[in-house]
């Protein structure tokens, strides 16, 4: 049984949708990638199964089950503690997201302290284990810093040991590199990668590289205006795409095999004949709701 | 970055120190005004009346900053007229505060209908002109060292509720609060634990600027008399008097000027000096 299912998600801002009929499913251990342009609405998805979408978007439909329980019929009380305990986040930009007026260590500790209910004697151990893990050098140091003292390369890391602490059975990482720059980006995807190795964590990785997406995951997920057009195993993906918007998608990563080769945009004609597809799906869930 | 942190607590900040001084030498003088004042501030003389300062001929031992025209003693009247323009902005300035800046972070972080309620009544509250309303409020309440305290809070907490607000606004908007609801903290535990730290020197720095305006709001309300009764010695109402005698007597309304501007000037600065010091950038 997968870990994780969306079923039919329908999203909104007012009456533009955000999300179409998204179905996805992330088996225990599973590394998914969620691949799309800039406002496809990747990051909209990992936000709708953690509860923190935007309050001008509304969930207009669908389910999200969390080991066979749909999220949002449960209490929001509930929903935060199975969240707590069972999903975690790596977060976009490490940036902002330990808060700038707290020790390092107390905000990370939170978790287990709270949810699980460790003494914090424990959870601190258990923290600075982590940082141990994620190569941080004197992790006790760390623990009494404010976040604006360390680099950003070393918040990412403390938000990854963070996210594995409380030992979820599934993270979502929403594009955790992207605040880097290059040279630390890849010294993060490793280390996530052979964190999720050593826990067995099924891993949510949204992102736009698919260099990464190559390296780092078993199946992908490729939406397009809120639209799944591919859900197939990563292998499958680079020998042979099934959708056309795939196979352009791969046509435009540039290859550093060919550096005087100049940069492929994806085909207009391919955008249209995805934008026709999508009008075509809107108009027939219109018709449904209306027949209803 | 530790050697820039100690650089920055070995740098002293002027302004910081200078606008602390004075107000922590109000304070002691206030506190200590008994002790201090060389005469009873509310004995009138008229054989000692209009006496200058001891640096001027013709002034006389027991009165070092003269009298003024009843023979009241300049100094000890401005050591006691501190005693209730420090009383006004503590008590004054913390209320207002508090008041603000709880409807602010109520406003700003849970949005939604109480932000609605929470921002039109600050609009409304605005379009009045505040002097105005502090004296229509004093007129309807009475004269009191109360009824000024009741009127600065009722009149200034909007200038802490619009900031607070959009502070909080900002502060919700970021990634470490999606972290910490996703860590399990429910609404109201972020408010106090995730929100609150990162506005806490915004509400400081607004605090220091408060006690300025309810030392010059109180001042202003004993300069047109509607403070406490008039015997009482106020910065306002040696102002008031010392206008009427600026061409023989400069002394009685040079004095609580420069007091109160010195008082008011500081606690903006010290304002300011804070807001340096909690930057935590610059921290």
């Amino acid at each position: 049984m997968s870990f994780l299912e969306l079923k039919n998600l329908n999203a909104r801002v007012g009456p533009l949708p955000i999300l179409r009929d998204v179905s996805l499913q992330v088996a225990p251990g599973e590394v998914r990638a969620l691949v799309g342009e800039s406002g496809a609405g990747k990051s909209m998805i990992g936000k709708a199964i953690l509860g923190t979408l935007p309050d001008a978007i509304r969930i207009t439909g669908g389910e999200i089950l969390l080991e066979g329980e749909d999220l949002q019929a449960m209490s929001p009380k509930d929903r935060r503690r199975m969240i707590g305990a069972k999903v975690a986040l790596i977060p976009q930009d490490p940036l902002t997201a330990l808060n700038p007026a707290r020790r390092v260590g107390p905000q990370i500790c939170n978790r287990l302290v709270d949810i699980l209910g460790w003494r914090r004697r424990e959870a601190e151990a258990r923290v600075i284990e982590l940082l141990h893990e994620v190569h941080i050098p004197a992790p006790e140091r760390v623990m009494r810093a404010y976040p604006h003292e360390l680099s950003g390369g070393m918040r990412q890391r403390i938000l990854i040991a963070s996210a594995f602490a409380a030992e979820p059975q599934l993270i979502i990482a929403d594009e955790p590199t992207t605040a880097l720059d290059v040279t630390v980006q890849k010294q993060i995807l490793r280390l996530i990668r052979d964190m999720q190795a050593r826990h067995g964590t099924a891993l949510l990785f949204v992102t736009h590289d698919l260099g990464v997406v190559s390296k780092l995951c078993q199946s992908m997920t490729v939406l397009f205006g809120g639209k799944v057009l591919e859900d197939t195993s990563v292998d499958q993906f680079f020998s042979a795409p099934d959708h056309a918007y795939s196979a352009a998608l791969l046509a435009a990563t540039p290859k550093y095999t060919d550096p005087g080769g100049s940069l492929m945009p994806v085909p207009e004609a391919t955008i249209h004949a995805v934008e026709a597809e999508i009008a075509a799906h809107d108009l027939a869930h219109q018709t449904e709701t209306v027949r209803q | 970055m530790a050697d820039g942190r100690a650089a920055a607590k070995r740098r002293i900040n002027p302004r910081l120190w200078l606008s602390g001084g004075w107000l922590l030498i109000l304070a002691v003088a206030a506190l200590a005004a008994p002790l201090l004042a060389p005469q009873d501030p509310l004995a009138q003389d008229l054989f000692a009346s209009r006496l200058p300062p001891m640096w001027q001929g013709g002034s006389e031992p027991g009165f070092p900053l003269g009298t003024d025209s009843l023979g009241r003693d300049v100094l000890s009247r401005v050591l006691y007229g501190a005693r209730i323009a420090l009383l006004v902005a503590l008590v004054a300035g913390t209320c207002t505060c508090a008041l603000g800046a709880v409807l602010g972070l109520i406003a700003g972080y849970y949005r939604g209908w109480a932000d609605v309620v929470i921002s039109r009544l600050i609009e409304i509250w605005m379009a009045f002109p505040p002097v105005l309303f502090a004296i229509l409020l004093i007129a309807v309440m009475g004269t009191g060292l109360t009824s000024i305290i009741v009127a600065i809070v009722v009149i200034d907490w909007t200038r802490f509720a619009r900031v607070i607000r959009a502070e909080a606004m900002t502060q919700g908007a970021m990634d470490y609060v999606a972290s910490a609801k996703v860590a399990g903290r429910g609404r109201f535990g972020i408010m106090i634990r995730e929100i609150l730290p990162n506005v806490l020197p915004t509400i400081v720095v607004l605090l220091t600027l408060e006690m300025g305006i309810a030392v010059i709001v109180e001042a202003i309300l004993s300069f047109v008399n509607l403070s406490i009764s008039t015997d009482d010695p106020t910065w306002g109402s040696m102002i008031a008097e010392g206008r009427a005698a600026i061409h023989h007597s400069w002394w009685v309304l040079v004095v609580p000027l420069i007091t109160l501007f010195l008082t008011v000037l500081s606690f903006s600065q010290l304002g300011e000096g804070l807001k340096d010091h909690f930057d935590p950038v610059l921290r």
